[in-house]
């Protein structure tokens, strides 16, 4: 929070921040004090509420001419692609920014996963956007439905059929969740209301996320705590303001790309043929954004076991901040973890690769392999590491290495003119 | 407050309670309707019966049908895939079930096309039991549509059925 009070100039603001104050919370958000040493890893917040709020602009005008109704869904998918004006556009733009987005809250994720920002005092931070990427991931998941091309069809028989596993009620649950005995109409109606629903549930989420972070502070690429009063911090406006609408040109770029150049690279072409409930297509995959999940559940043999291995692998995600026992929180510190991160984002993207691919023979051995090791490295490795690892010393302040003129910290701390000047 | 006023129940403590569990019933009463619209509507349940003509059928052939939006095969099984389903030992299965339960007219199996693992419906005259197999997630059935190999936990479902003459079967 700004350690100053706040008072409008103008009477009229005064008068209305006395009863709402609305400018002394635009004060806060303009001076929020921001770590100097921030880099580009930081700019996805700012990314990923323009794509949230991309994705409920178009969203809205895409329900002005979607019809949810199995009869009538694929082909007004087709007409809002032909006839409505800037159709394709707009739907192009929904489809790819659901893409666009996972990939910046993957970044995002593991970003929060090397410089240790799900760490005390930052847990509920973490908590809340872990909330936030499941309700992402059930929101597109039920997007990708509407359209009710084979595939929307086919991964929504079998994502709602993971519930038939649960003992004794789950045929009631999958019934419940179909409104009938199969993925039909009712299911349908249903999927679009909730899609509708869930990206303001997101937003709601995403206030308090922000909210959250404001408590403490961002945290930032050494990890250590601002020393307050000092010359740590930046006011968020114009500096940080400024660097991320760099970023997300940068990131605009890369989205405009698949708009308008492949539009069609990221989906199936399977979902341009209607749903037909008597043909299931010969290799069902969800979206490349599941794909480390979907490997996940198909690596175990039984079909409950699978299921609770899937929620499982999001679920430790939740309780990281207590798995992870090490004090430090940045990787720069810590030079036994940094290996294991990479590990793990390779283990991640290998996961994603056999998702993809037929669930038999070689493959299904490294997808074995690859969920052994996702859990060994939350479950085991990470509360271990943290007692037994030797981290390097941690800078002073986080203007001590930049003073130092090395991104090097041994090499700053070293630097016997920084010494006389601290 | 003292000690054993704390302790005994007094008349507010009772309105309290007696509150907050009225409130509890109205709240579920509240909640169950928005909960139960969900389920199945009386139009779906509707649909909970459908008549087949299976006079066309050879034997070895298989016809698809759609009953409550799940698709059913209906086989004519050849005496060689009769004989192989009734000659297995039932300890070799994962579960365990008689062919003769399975198919009271052994020349007649009617199944659910659905696969017990995630809801797929298993190709015809594939995989390595020579007669149901699921693409999605490799799962083998026999010709009794029996589970045998890969992730599905049961057998395919029979539903209820009967044969209202010889040339036609009620599924439902």
């Amino acid at each position: 929070m700004s350690d100053h009070e706040y008072t409008p100039k103008s009477k009229v603001g005064k008068w209305f921040n006395d009863r709402l104050p609305l400018l002394t919370l635009a004060n806060h958000l303009t001076d929020y004090p921001t770590p100097k040493n921030l880099n580009y890893w930081w700019t996805f917040g700012g990314i990923l509420t323009f794509c949230l709020i991309t994705q409920i602009i178009t969203g809205i005008v895409l329900g002005m001419h979607y019809v949810a109704h199995a009869d009538l869904a694929f082909q007004s998918v087709e007409h809002i692609m032909r006839d409505v004006n800037y159709g394709w556009l707009i739907r192009y733009v929904h489809a790819n920014g659901a893409s666009m987005f996972f990939l910046a809250v993957y970044i995002h994720i593991f970003r929060s996963l090397y410089y240790g920002s799900y760490k005390s005092p930052r847990e509920v931070i973490w908590i809340i956007g872990m909330l936030i990427y499941f309700l992402m991931m059930a929101t597109a998941f039920m997007g990708y439905v509407l359209p009710w091309g084979q595939m929307s069809f086919w991964g929504a028989t079998v994502i709602t059929n993971l519930f038939s596993a649960i003992p004794l009620v789950g045929e009631s649950i999958t019934n419940w969740l179909w409104g009938g005995y199969s993925v039909d109409n009712p299911t349908l109606t249903r999927f679009f209301s909730l899609h509708y629903l869930f990206p303001f549930l997101i937003l709601g989420l995403v206030v308090l996320h922000i909210w959250a972070l404001h408590v403490p502070g961002n945290n930032n690429p050494i990890g250590i705590d601002i020393k307050k009063p000092s010359k740590d911090t930046v006011p968020f406006h114009p500096y940080i303001v400024i660097k991320d609408a760099f970023a997300l040109l940068i990131f605009l770029l890369i989205f405009a790309f698949f708009v308008f150049f492949s539009p069609n690279i990221l989906g199936h072409a399977d979902n341009y043929i209607e749903a037909n409930p008597l043909v299931t297509p010969a290799h069902i995959v969800p979206e490349w954004y599941l794909l480390p999940f979907y490997a996940i559940l198909r690596s175990v043999p039984d079909k409950l076991l699978g299921v609770i291995a899937m929620f499982a692998a999001i679920f430790v995600l939740v309780i990281l901040p207590w798995l992870d026992t090490s004090k430090v929180r940045s990787t720069v510190f810590r030079p036994i973890y940094k290996q294991f991160y990479w590990f793990l984002v390779a283990d991640v993207l290998i996961l994603g690769y056999v998702g993809a691919m037929p669930a038999e023979g070689l493959y299904l051995l490294i997808a074995r392999v690859a969920t052994a090791y996702y859990f060994a490295h939350f479950l085991i490795i990470l509360p271990f590491l943290g007692f037994k690892e030797k981290t390097t010393p941690l800078p002073l302040s986080i203007t001590e290495p930049v003073l130092g003129g090395s991104s090097d910290m041994a090499m700053a701390r070293n630097n016997s003119d920084l010494k006389e000047k601290l | 407050m003292s000690d054993s006023e704390k302790k005994k129940p007094n008349r507010r403590d009772f309105i309290v309670t007696a509150t907050t569990a009225a409130g509890a019933v109205g709240v579920g009463a509240v909640v169950w309707p928005l909960v139960d619209q969900m389920n199945p509507d009386a139009s779906v349940k509707a649909l909970a019966s459908t008549e087949v003509d299976i006079s066309a059928v050879e034997p070895g052939q298989s016809i698809t049908v759609l009953w409550r939006g799940k698709p059913v095969f209906i086989k004519r099984r050849t005496q060689d895939e009769i004989d192989s389903a009734r000659a297995v030992d039932l300890s070799e299965l994962k579960h365990p079930e008689k062919d003769e339960d399975r198919a009271k007219n052994p020349e007649w199996l009617v199944m659910l096309g659905v696969c017990t693992h995630l809801g797929c419906v298993p190709l015809n005259d594939k995989g390595d039991y020579g007669a149901w197999f699921c693409p999605c997630h490799g799962s083998h059935y026999d010709t009794s549509g029996r589970i045998r190999k890969g992730p599905a936990p049961t057998n395919m479902e029979v539903p209820k059925y009967e044969f209202v003459n010889s040339n036609t079967i009620k599924i439902g």
